[in-house]
């Protein structure tokens, strides 16, 4: 533990670890004092002066080094000047003032300082009522100013810094907490100053403009309203707007989110989501949020959201009544019950996933998870420990990253495990082509797509990555599903874990597996019993299915084709997709703003969410609409209270034991302190009151014995002559039906792609940016040729979910399209 | 008390109705033919200014709802563009809403507004059937503009009206 030191801050005495700035350790003894540049997450800047304070230290006897005594108390010695409490560490003794008449007269004068080119357009700035400028003005500063109106220095009102984030050079007091936090937290240096003294003014660095997944959090930390939004944009005043708690649905990662909401004219008088602020939780996201979860939720409140039962008559959908509808499933369930198949996706809550699970146990039907990617059963073995903090993590632990992607795919996960490797834990980076996390890893491993289980066997062998792995502390392994399928991820799973076991990084805090997972809840789906099927489309095929968050028909050709010869297909949903189209019932489903329940995010921590507008229409949540289904079937299952589900869901499953909805929604005192009184100090991510949630241990951290299924190495894909081998690859702005009603990121989704090795291009005879037809197992499609000399000739990069249904690795033919035709 | 003093007396009040009818003022108005006018800070219905140039003063900032202590107006802001300007600067009521039967009449939405756009006016004959009919839009509460060039939105010259606060003078006095 660090030494301790005790120093007095307006004559109260405070114990604080040495090394803290005055600003921090004044904070923490609940004394206020004025910061705009200074963020507790953020290295001391001193750019704003306004933290001026009185700082005296014990004086020492020159020739002995002795403290110097008087009247028995030590004598202390004031600096002739105001110093700034944000640079200032704290030392043994020290005396702090902060509001002496000297600091307050420093502090007054700083307000005045800063207010001499700011607009003052308080009334139409989104900042207004929650801006610290606005509160510390009127808490520390004059009340009037002398500098003259007429000079104030006047530039264009908002520019767009990219299109995510407008920028208001009037408004802003060059701070840096922007610049600053793109630098140090998200590791892209993306914005910068230009110009200088009265004239500096924050640019873009970037094409395009702020080009970072991280961009919102600098509206977060902006002390004033220089950095906004262009989602929020004018759309309400802060005080006008409700909050709830919610938890994103973008990725496994499980960011705490704040909804906020407010009745509008503009939506025929409904109350909407008007925006989403991360909220604190120092185990998940910390005090951030990256773009998707931010601007991504659009899609609940998308025109296609269903709201009415549909049955299908004269092959036509019609509105039918909810007893209707779930009585025609539950006839057809209960008429073909061998062929009785259920498909549901990590888009689901825990409770809806369990209840599906329970009527498929009872029906005798097969619950198959909706997913390309495997190994869920094993991170529920080796998971990481409880109590697990990635930043905790530093000096002497180890973080491996596999087959993923994570600023593609988890953008918090990257940030967290960026700022691991920055405090000095070993990153190692094991992936076929470049990343953006190569650059913060200590090793970088690059293998050839295919040879995933083996780059991961090879480091129980003798060399010094695998060494630096051993004989860390702690050490952590992430794997994904980039470039893989579902055969390959469960076997790299597989792998990832005996590595574990191997060198005992299981079972304990800060140690384990964590799948990155495709969805939010699919860690949730593992552990109440689903499991993907590898043959989907043999699995569907002349089968009764029920299909729940899911859309098959608009991911794969295949999947729809096997869909059309089904028996019977029922789709809950919360929108229109192409699979209720062809459904013959569709039961419209709540969207998770206008519910409860809970996720379970990769690391397996269950959290909460909360309802936070009212429900759309007739839907009902999930959970309920499969208890109807299940009471027509003649099964019993719980529908009315979604807590009374996680109880029952509890008692059931031995890794959820004396977890209760009241568990979930505990919250204890977090540091650095952030929300509505101390926005000035940590800006505007809300305080957790509603849930930090629980973390699940692993089976290998409640004494169980662990063995780690093997899975049988499929032979490697070898492409023929002229074809090249096709990967999955993820994408954060995808065509997923979370992301693509959110207008906003249309232009960071853009056009399907296939990435090729300038040399595979040229045997093409194609240049970047060209069009080429790409063909594979029924797959025809025409994308958009971008090249990346990282990755071997052979091999084409394929995004998932835009539009081109890749689930694994296969032979595919590149063609290149000159003006349409095939060349 | 004397036989005749209630003659006295009746004579006197008769007196004093003369008196009043032929040397005073009527203080009568024969509402609603005639109507009375008010003192300059008469707090009546509400009326959205307009500049000189037909823009609305109102940006929609929300302010008076905020200051109104029985929330009695509702505001939603959009965007201007040049193409289609309401007010000058970036932002503008494209709600505006106060419900009648909430208003006190206090005054505190005019106080709170930065550009002097809301201002209770001399208009005191409110009277509703329905509930519905006490909500005054935004349409009902703008002043008429003199001429059809004036109305709002409208196009006008490219990067003009920039502010949405009138620029701030320093005090002369």
């Amino acid at each position: 533990m660090t030494k301790q030191v005790t120093v007095s801050i307006n004559g109260i005495s405070v114990t604080v670890p040495d090394g803290t700035l005055v600003a921090d350790a004044a904070k923490m003894a609940g004394i206020d004092i004025p910061v705009f540049c200074h963020h507790p997450k953020l290295e001391p800047a001193g750019m704003c002066r306004m933290c001026l304070v009185e700082i005296g230290r014990p004086m020492l006897d020159r020739a002995t080094g002795q403290v110097v005594m008087e009247n028995g108390q030590p004598k202390i010695q004031f600096m002739p000047k105001l110093e700034t409490a944000c640079t200032n560490r704290v030392s043994e003794g020290m005396v702090v003032m902060t509001t002496s008449d000297k600091a307050v007269d420093g502090q007054k004068g700083t307000v005045e300082f800063l207010l001499t080119s700011h607009p003052l357009d308080c009334p139409v700035c989104d900042k207004g009522g929650e801006c610290p400028l606005q509160n510390l003005t009127m808490a520390f500063g004059p009340g009037q100013s002398r500098f003259i109106y007429d000079e104030k220095l006047h530039f264009e009102k908002q520019v767009p810094l990219g299109e995510l984030i407008w920028l208001d050079r009037e408004r802003c007091i060059q701070c840096a907490r922007c610049i600053r936090f793109q630098d140090e937290v998200a590791g892209e240096a993306v914005l910068g100053f230009d110009e200088r003294g009265r004239s500096t003014q924050i640019i873009s660095l970037s094409e395009p403009g702020f080009d970072s997944v991280f961009s919102g959090n600098t509206t977060d930390i902006c002390p004033v309203g220089a950095l906004t939004t262009a989602d929020f944009r004018f759309g309400a005043r802060p005080w006008e707007l409700k909050a709830e708690a919610s938890i994103c649905t973008q990725c496994p990662v499980g960011c705490n989110t704040t909804l906020n909401t407010r009745r509008e004219a503009k939506s025929a008088g409904d109350i909407v989501v008007k925006r989403v602020m991360p909220r604190q939780n120092e185990e998940v996201n910390e005090i951030w949020l990256c773009d998707k979860g931010r601007f991504a939720y659009h899609y609940t409140e998308s025109k296609k959201r269903l709201t009415r039962p549909l049955v299908r008559k004269d092959d036509k959908l019609a509105r039918a009544s909810w007893d209707a509808a779930t009585k025609l499933a539950a006839e057809n369930f209960v008429k073909y019950k061998k062929d009785f198949v259920i498909l549901a996706s990590g888009r689901l809550a825990n409770e809806d996933l369990f209840n599906l699970k329970s009527l498929a146990d009872h029906a005798g039907g097969t619950a198959i998870m909706y997913s390309d990617m495997g190994g869920g059963d094993i991170t529920a073995l080796v998971g990481v420990g409880q109590g697990t903090n990635i930043g905790k993590m530093g000096k002497g632990d180890a973080i491996l990253v596999v087959a993923s992607d994570l600023y593609q795919e988890s953008p918090i996960w990257w940030l967290r495990v960026k700022q691991a490797a920055d405090r000095g834990a070993t990153l190692i980076v094991a992936n076929p082509r470049e990343t953006k996390l190569d650059k913060f890893a200590k090793f970088v491993i690059r293998y050839a797509y295919g040879d995933e289980v083996k780059t991961i066997n090879d480091l129980s062998k003798k060399s010094k990555i695998a060494d630096e792995f051993a004989k860390a502390k702690n050490a952590i392994v992430f794997f994904g599903n980039d470039g893989l399928g579902l055969n390959g991820s469960s076997g790299l799973a597989s792998a990832c874990a005996a590595l574990l076991k191997e060198t005992d990084h299981i079972g304990k805090p800060n140690n384990g597996l964590v799948g990155v997972w495709q969805r939010v809840n699919d860690q949730g789906a593992w552990e109440v019993g689903f499991q993907p099927e590898p043959d989907l489309e043999k699995a569907l095929k002349g089968k009764a299915v029920y299909i729940v968050g899911a859309d098959p028909v608009g991911d794969d050709p295949a999947l729809a084709k096997a869909l059309k010869g089904a028996k019977f297909v029922a789709v809950q949903d919360i929108l229109e997709t192409a699979t209720t189209e062809i459904a013959d019932v569709v039961f419209p489903a709540q969207a998770y703003t206008e519910r409860e329940g809970t996720f379970t995010s990769g690391e397996r921590r269950v959290q909460r969410f909360y309802a936070a507008v009212p429900v759309k229409g007739d839907a009902k949540p999930d959970f309920a609409i499969t208890s109807q289904v299940a009471k027509q079937m003649g099964v019993i299952l719980e529908g009315s209270s979604v807590s009374v589900v996680f109880d029952i869901l509890a008692n059931s499953l031995d890794a959820f034991t004396d977890i209760s909805y009241e568990k979930l929604a505990e919250v204890h005192g977090q540091w650095p302190i952030v929300g509505r009184g101390d926005l000035y100090y940590g800006g505007t991510t809300y305080e957790n009151t509603q849930g930090l949630g629980v973390q699940l241990a692993p089976a290998a951290q409640s004494g169980k014995t662990v063995s780690i299924p093997k899975f049988r190495k499929e032979a490697a894909l070898r492409p023929k002559e002229k074809e090249l081998m096709a990967v999955p690859v993820n994408k954060l702005y995808d065509r997923g039906v979370t992301v693509n009603p959110a207008q906003l990121l249309e232009g960071r989704i853009g056009e399907a792609t296939v990435t090729l090795h300038p040399s595979a291009a040229k045997n093409l005879g194609v240049a970047e940016g060209a069009r080429v037809k790409i063909s594979f197992e029924g797959v025809n499609a025409e994308v958009i040729v971008k090249l990346d000399d990282t990755i071997s000739a052979g091999v084409a990069l394929v995004p998932r979910s835009m539009g081109i249904a890749i689930h694994e690795p296969v032979a595919a033919r590149v063609l290149s399209l000159v003006e349409g035709k095939v060349k | 008390m004397g036989v005749f003093d209630p003659v006295i007396e009746l004579g006197r009040g008769l007196g004093e109705t003369l008196r009043s009818f032929f040397f005073e003022k009527t203080v009568t108005y024969q509402y609603p033919e005639q109507k009375r006018t008010v003192s300059p800070r008469f707090r009546g219905r509400h009326v959205l200014k307009r500049y000189d140039n037909g823009l609305e003063k109102c940006i929609g900032c929300s302010l008076c709802a905020a200051a109104c202590p029985a929330d009695a107006i509702f505001v939603e802001s959009s965007e201007n563009t040049d193409e289609k300007r309401f007010s000058p600067g970036q932002r503008f009521a494209s709600t505006y809403e106060i419900n009648m039967l909430r208003c006190i009449y206090c005054g505190f939405c005019e106080d709170a507004c930065p550009t002097e756009a809301i201002v209770l006016g001399d208009n005191y004959e409110l009277s509703f059937t329905d509930r519905r009919q006490a909500i005054y839009t935004k349409d009902s509460l703008l002043e008429p503009v003199k001429t059809a060039e004036m109305l709002t939105p409208r196009k006008v010259e490219a990067g003009v009206y920039t502010r949405s606060v009138p620029e701030m003078q320093n005090p002369t006095d």
